[in-house]
């Protein structure tokens, strides 16, 4: 889908550009986009370094499995057709720690962990379970403490308070997961209630 | 009100690196090095979404460029400002839930036009911010254990993502006003 829309904006443009004769300044919107794009990612590239090497302390020292713990009661009734000592669970949670401080590619690994523990107490293997669809849910919903790469575009563009959008995110991206789980409840009665 | 919540945006990020140092040494992680270690990962990040932005932030400037942009705005505006809803972020809220880079492109490019401390910059910086990018997590984990029929998961993930949206116009608008 990304192709097509990808493709429309440039093609669309391309024809504006024809019709409202704005061809220079398309031209020069290319390079002028290119080399933005190219000198933004140089410009991230002090938060990320930054932010990721603090939170590979985070990791190591145990803190996130520490952080788990805590919300492994809350897990258990997320889930309750996982028994409540199943590896699935684990992953579960460490998968949710992980995107919970923007360590995203650490957290996907252990989603696809979580996924194959949960494929194992699936009884169709071809249709996702209902585990699997909370799951997917509250990954996507993805609650983040520190919205990083946000936070270096707005340094870079010399925002005067970069972090003041931490907290409002926090509070959107709550509200969401709590939506998501909302949401993902009302189908699940709702696929019992069909099947009745 | 205001005030509390955004002291505590600026105190959130020092104190939460303070205490991770902290609770690191005392549990005698080397903590330059696992830092230095971490860091790796953060070049690693910055290069490979490079030829992301470039691809989308190219073809956004060339449909602003073109009029294109402001044309199909034009056509929403009337209908969206009258429920607060600025027309500039409508490219970004069909964007974020099916490419996360693609978004972050736009984002990037909303906050340059606008400023990151204009209301639109706000917007796209909450939005970008508070939802992940739904089709790319179905496409990943239920591909990795070859689930067919996905249920209702993508609905649930998109009526989710709207939701984000929402409560992200309504908090900046709250929070910060309409400047």
């Amino acid at each position: 889908m990304i192709n097509y829309i990808w493709m429309f904006l440039t093609i669309i443009g391309f024809i504006f550009a024809m019709v409202n004769g704005t061809v220079e300044e398309v031209n020069q919107a290319i390079f002028e986009g290119a080399k933005a794009a190219v000198t933004l990612c140089f410009g991230l590239i002090s938060v990320l370094v930054f932010w990721l090497g603090i939170m590979n302390i985070a990791r190591e020292s145990g803190l996130l499995d520490k952080l788990s713990v805590l919300f492994r009661p809350l897990i258990t009734r997320l889930f309750p057709d996982v028994p409540p000592h199943h590896p699935a669970l684990g992953y579960i949670l460490s998968n949710m720690m992980a995107n919970m401080f923007g360590l995203g590619n650490a957290a996907t690994p252990l989603g696809i962990k979580a996924m194959k523990e949960l494929q194992k107490l699936n009884g169709k293997k071809d249709t996702a379970s209902r585990s699997m669809i909370t799951f997917l849910a509250i990954n996507t919903a993805s609650l983040t403490l520190i919205p990083t790469t946000v936070l270096a575009i707005r340094m870079n563009y010399d925002s005067a308070q970069p972090a003041e959008i931490v907290v409002p995110t926090l509070i959107a991206s709550f509200i969401s997961l709590l939506a998501a789980i909302a949401i993902d409840r009302w189908y699940y009665y709702r696929r019992l209630r069909r099947k009745r | 009100m205001v005030e509390i919540i955004s002291a505590f945006s600026l105190w959130f990020i020092p104190l939460l690196i303070g205490f991770i140092l902290l609770y690191g040494t005392w549990k005698r992680v080397p903590t330059y090095e696992a830092f230095v270690d971490g860091g790796k990962e953060g070049i690693k990040i910055a290069f490979t979404i490079i030829p992301f932005l470039v691809g989308m932030i190219v073809a956004i400037s060339i449909f602003r460029a073109s009029g294109a942009l402001d044309f199909f705005l034009n056509l929403v505006r009337p209908f969206l400002e009258r429920i607060g809803i600025p027309a500039e972020v409508v490219p970004l809220a069909i964007l974020r839930p099916i490419s996360g880079n693609a978004a972050l492109g736009v984002t990037a490019d909303l906050i340059a036009t606008y400023g990151p401390d204009s209301f639109i910059g706000r917007l796209a910086s909450v939005m970008q911010g508070s939802t992940d990018t739904t089709l790319y997590v179905l496409t990943v984990y239920f591909g990795a254990v070859g689930i067919k029929k996905m249920g209702d998961a993508l609905k649930i993930g998109l009526l989710a993502d709207l939701v984000a949206i929402v409560t992200s116009i309504i908090i900046v608008t709250v929070l910060f006003g309409k400047l």
